[in-house]
């Protein structure tokens, strides 16, 4: 616990240092771009948990997001809205009001993000495959239509103004804690359930192993990680809105995932920064090449490619370490 | 003296056919008891029941005093019956060990948190589970594979994994269902001595499902005969093996 402990503090103090160095001397939207892969590395490694690990299909991530998002903004932000009963516009002052409550807000986002995942896996969760894919599809699109109809934090419009308090110290302090989480929820005994889960789900019950208790587990963990990965959006984007939140964000994901190899935590990292950072890359080849819309091409291009090529997704379900490292450099055999 | 295991009048219907009628099993602990039966005799579906993958149309199974009928596969295996499977149903992408580690997951009194913030538990938990993991692949004579993921090992070898992973969850009474199918006969032998093993030096109670006639009756001291989902003999496997009614149903009749 204590060198945990000891890595999770030094890499905060790198993510921290990085954070100045980048907000000094790197353009502004070269940063934006490296932020928003930290926020989908927290989405593809949360993620991957359930999907990866636990093989339960759910597409509902971006619900949850949503969940987070809102729910903090409901904390850091003021909320302005026509009151049909006294006909005026009326404002509600946020409850945190400095940038101190800006990580309680993300907490509370992603606790309630928790709690609406145990409110929704503990019956979808006895689905399986394709049936459990459309009920968590299902659950996201009920947020967004819900927050679509809540005049409260602005409906369809969405909600403007939330302050810029996402920046790369928190964004990648987050992104840390999760992938550091995950690694420990991986190499445990939980790990090896939910292997043994995804493996043969009978099985694993047989030996005792609580499948619909661990499932549920997993899904809550994937979706508290959403949550703050919403939260920490909004006060990225400071404008939210219920279309930020539709189900081609979760497919997005989802995509991240395999194209990083399902069920392997580096494979998510990789896939979320691929795919975060590639159509930004690509913004140049366009331009290069007199074509607009070519960009999406191109993407397309690069992914069918790789699912023809790669199927199992560029990591497989190997994970990068030092052995796989030695493996792969040339001249140096591995033990063998 | 109480039976470890007892049904009573066991029935499972499925839509119109009555795969398993009226059913009566009593085991004592400490039996190496066979079941046997020609194919479709309805003795897998037995060990669905016994073990709660299936729920039983009628009657009821005890276990150790305590009724099984209606508690699910999770339930049942922490009462202590533990089971293998006939299609061998292991979690491929674990290595031997990790395989064999999953069995004793449920003895663990871990939270989540333990394991997410590595506490002292966590690694004494880890300890005990590969310590405990490891002596059951040496039981089986498996320790040479430990670090091989598990979908590397040959056909054999996989059925021993099986069994070591049912053990590792500290049965009672353990269920096998055809340990030995697909086995040669040097294979096979090892097997009987192994599963002698299993009752005589772990005291787990043995009930044993196989087609291999010469298996059974080598090692089973009491063995029944099921056929079309109904008993046709009970006995020693000399009595067994003198049964004009079991003779019938293996070899055929006019």
């Amino acid at each position: 616990m204590a060198r945990l402990l000891g890595i999770l503090v030094a890499a905060i103090a790198v993510t921290f240092g990085a954070n100045w160095l980048l907000d000094s001397f790197v353009d502004e939207y070269v940063v934006r771009i490296i932020n928003l892969c930290g926020i989908s590395i927290i989405l593809a490694v949360s993620l991957n948990v359930i999907n990866g690990l636990c093989g339960q299909f759910s597409l509902g991530h971006a619900g949850f997001m949503a969940i987070g998002a809102y729910v903090s903004a409901y904390f850091t932000t003021t909320l302005r809205y026509f009151d049909e009963a006294a006909t005026k516009y009326v404002a509600i002052e946020p409850m945190f009001a400095s940038e101190w409550g800006f990580v309680p807000a993300l907490l509370a986002g992603g606790l309630v993000a928790a709690a609406a995942g145990a409110v929704v896996g503990i019956p979808t969760l006895r689905l399986k495959g394709d049936y459990l894919a459309i009920a968590t599809l299902g659950f996201g699109e009920i947020v967004t239509i819900m927050i679509t109809n809540f005049e409260k934090v602005g409906g369809a419009n969405g909600l403007p103004g939330l302050p810029p308090y996402s920046n790369t110290f928190w964004i990648f302090s987050f992104v840390v804690l999760v992938i550091m989480l995950s690694w420990t929820l991986q190499r445990s005994t939980f790990g090896r359930a939910l292997i043994a889960i995804r493996e043969n789900e009978l099985a694993a019950e047989v030996m005792g192993i609580p499948a619909s208790r661990l499932k549920v587990m997993a899904f809550i963990y994937g979706a508290f990680f959403a949550g703050v990965a919403g939260g920490l959006l909004g006060h990225l984007l400071q404008t939210i809105s219920p279309a930020t939140f539709n189900f081609m964000k979760s497919i997005e994901v989802v995509v991240m995932l395999v194209l990083g190899g399902l069920g392997s935590m580096t494979g998510a990292v990789v896939g979320a920064i691929v795919l975060t950072a590639l159509p930004e890359a690509l913004r140049d080849v366009e331009s290069g090449l007199g074509l607009p819309g070519i960009r999406m091409v191109v993407y397309s291009l690069v992914l069918i490619l790789l699912m023809i090529f790669r199927p199992q997704g560029i990591f497989g379900q190997k994970e990068l370490s030092l052995k796989l490292l030695a493996r792969l450099l040339p001249g140096k055999k591995g033990d063998k | 003296m109480t039976a470890l295991l007892e049904t009573s009048d066991l029935t499972i219907r499925f839509g119109g056919l009555t795969a398993v009628d009226t059913f009566n099993l009593s085991i004592q602990e400490g039996e190496l008891f066979g079941l046997i039966g020609p194919n479709g005799a309805g003795k897998t579906t037995v060990f669905n029941m016994l073990t709660g993958v299936y729920l039983p149309s009628e009657g009821t199974v005890h276990f150790r005093e305590k009724l099984i009928n209606g508690r699910n596969p999770v339930q049942v295996a922490r009462m202590g019956i533990s089971r293998t499977f006939q299609n061998i149903r292991l979690f491929d992408e674990l290595s031997v060990l990790e395989n064999a580690m999953t069995g004793a997951h449920q003895h663990s009194k871990l939270t989540i948190f333990d394991s997410l913030f590595r506490t002292p538990r966590h690694f004494r938990e880890e300890q005990r589970q590969r310590d405990r993991a490891y002596e059951l692949l040496e039981f089986m004579g498996l320790e040479d594979r430990a670090g091989l993921p598990a979908k590397q090992l040959p056909y054999g070898h996989r059925r021993k994994l099986e069994i070591a992973r049912a053990l590792a969850t500290e049965p009672k009474l353990i269920c096998l269902d055809e340990p030995a199918a697909g086995m040669n006969t040097g294979e096979k032998a090892e097997l009987s001595a192994l599963i002698r093993k299993i009752r005589d030096e772990l005291n787990v109670t043995v009930l044993v499902i196989e087609h291999d006639m010469k298996l059974v009756m080598g090692i089973c001291e009491k063995i029944q005969v099921l056929d079309y989902g109904k008993t046709i003999a009970l006995g020693t496997p000399g009595e067994i093996q003198n049964d004009p009614k079991v003779i019938e149903a293996y070899l055929g009749g006019d």
